[in-house]
């Protein structure tokens, strides 16, 4: 018998809006509205709205929050004041990484981890380990506060034109901004709305301008019903998941379960920036420093077809070009690139192939298709 | 409200056909379409090449997914819709005109027989 799947509090406002729907790690959630290449489209000229509040909330507080935190993940904690949040990796002892999440600063000794939906469960099981390991553990307290919160998404270059019509006023916590519009990359600050707090973060998964919002369940409605209402006058439309994977893979972000699981690290994902080596002691540590010293056994590229072709997909074969081709490794992700409109993806080859302009062939239904390995993001912004 | 042309036949794999003499038009329905979602690539048979009635002739692939297109009928492919290659959102913009995908001549007429009526097809999609 299949287990229910479950839906977030934005569940009837999708079916309002026509939302096709798929299964999601155990979520029930909206791929599309309208379509796919509409809303991806949509996010890169003018604004998107992505339902998030499947993914996960852990607070984690108390005088020891700081180290433990440095000590468990890999970026360094210390750099966030109050009101800030910084990309990181949990990783375990053999360097693997359990998750790629951000890390926010809400209070003093008070901070946010924002978690993939498809994790919640292992990430909380191994935080939960890693504090009770901790020494000063009673001085910290983690707190799985997932199903308490739900999230939006708000993406590209308009956003911050109605960003403040939304959720006027001026910063209660966090970053101390006179309106939202004024929170610059990875900023945070705690705004009051209708009566009830919200937390909005200067943070996004698309390669646009935008932000994101957590607030409690009952509260993330309105949040919700308030973008779409000012948004529609500057051409908002809301956005599943099919356009929230089509933009992350032409920026090259990441997704956990296709560039990075428990036995792929930081660096052989090409993350070592997220890495803070410098800061002392952390899960992993040892484990990273000695593959930084020896090398990689694979490298997390980008690639882009060469030539009209079906497009590459998550499993396909990576192939050497030429006239003895040699297995050279696997695609992560791929897809139809809607802004560049060819096949693009990411995927894992041996570090000798790893190189911008190395031509490659993707085996796609039995033959194999040019492409090129190209710089990462693939998609930048034209100036 | 999908779109199910009286005056063509279907299959239950979502292909149309519109027949005029012996050369019967083929694509996919606007129900396929819809389910399939944005179209981004289409791959045609050679001109010349000879279909079995049931033979996996093309294939769609959505930002999503990949979908085999069947032959309805038996027949040496007479034409390929170019267009469609070169453009292939004109399957979910206009799947019964514009975004045909292949013409054939029908070397077995009594397999027309066997295609669906439009209220049987509209039926069977509900």
């Amino acid at each position: 018998m299949q287990p229910k799947l479950r839906r977030t509090h934005l569940f009837a406002a999708h079916q309002r809006l026509g939302a096709r729907l798929i299964e999601f790690g155990g979520w029930e959630m909206p791929v599309q509205y309208s379509s796919i290449l509409e809303e991806h489209l949509a996010v890169r000229n003018a604004a998107g709205l992505f339902d998030i509040s499947h993914m996960g909330e852990v607070l984690v507080t108390g005088p020891g929050a700081e180290r433990f935190l440095n000590q468990t993940l890999t970026n360094d904690v210390r750099k966030l004041v109050v009101g800030l949040g910084q990309y990181t990796l949990l990783c375990n002892e053999a360097g693997g990484v359990m998750d790629d999440l951000y890390a926010y600063c809400l209070a003093e000794s008070e901070y946010l981890l924002i978690i993939n939906a498809s994790r919640i469960q292992a990430d909380v099981a191994w935080l939960r380990e890693r504090l009770a390991a901790f020494p000063e553990r009673a001085r910290a307290t983690l707190q799985d506060a997932s199903d308490s919160f739900g999230a939006v998404a708000v993406q590209g270059p308009r956003v911050r034109g109605f960003i403040d019509c939304c959720f006027p006023g001026a910063a209660t916590g966090g970053t101390p901004v006179a309106k939202a519009s004024e929170l610059r990359k990875n900023q945070l600050a705690h705004l009051g709305f209708g009566g009830d707090t919200i937390l909005v973060a200067c943070t996004g998964y698309t390669g646009e301008d935008g932000f994101e919002v957590v607030a409690r369940d009952d509260v993330i409605v309105a949040v919700w019903e308030r973008l779409l209402e000012v948004g529609a006058t500057h051409g908002l439309k809301p956005c599943g998941l099919g356009a929230r994977d089509t933009l992350r893979t032409e920026v090259c972000y990441p997704l956990y379960g296709h560039e990075l699981d428990e036995n792929t690290t930081p660096l052989e994902a090409g993350l070592g920036f997220f890495v803070a080596f410098d800061k002392g002691e952390f899960t992993g540590h040892a484990a990273l420093a000695e593959q930084k010293a020896s090398g990689v056994a694979k490298r997390c590229v980008a690639f882009k077809m060469t030539g009209r072709s079906a497009p590459p997909r998550t499993h396909y074969t990576i192939w050497s070009s030429g006239a003895s081709p040699v297995r050279l490794g696997t695609v992560t992700s791929g897809t139809q690139s809607p802004s560049l409109r060819i096949g693009i993806g990411l995927g894992y080859v041996s570090p000798e192939f790893a190189r911008p302009d190395t031509p490659v062939a993707i085996e796609i239904r039995g033959q194999h298709a040019p492409a090129v390995i190209v710089p990462k993001p693939i998609y930048r912004k034209p100036v | 409200m999908t779109n199910v042309p009286a005056d063509l036949r279907y299959t239950k794999s979502h292909e149309w056909v519109r027949v005029l003499g012996d050369t019967a038009t083929i694509g996919i329905t606007d129900h396929a379409q819809h389910e399939l979602t944005d179209v981004v690539y289409v791959e045609l048979p050679a001109a010349g090449r000879q279909l079995k009635a049931g033979e996996s002739c093309a294939v769609v692939e959505s930002v999503k997914t990949a979908s085999d297109i069947y032959s309805p009928l038996t027949g040496e492919v007479l034409e390929v819709n170019q267009a469609v290659v070169a453009n292939p959102a004109l399957v979910n913009s206009d799947p019964y005109a514009d975004g045909w995908f292949l013409k054939l001549r029908v070397a077995n007429a009594a397999e027309l027989q066997t295609l669906l009526q439009a209220d049987q097809y509209a039926a069977q999609i509900g």
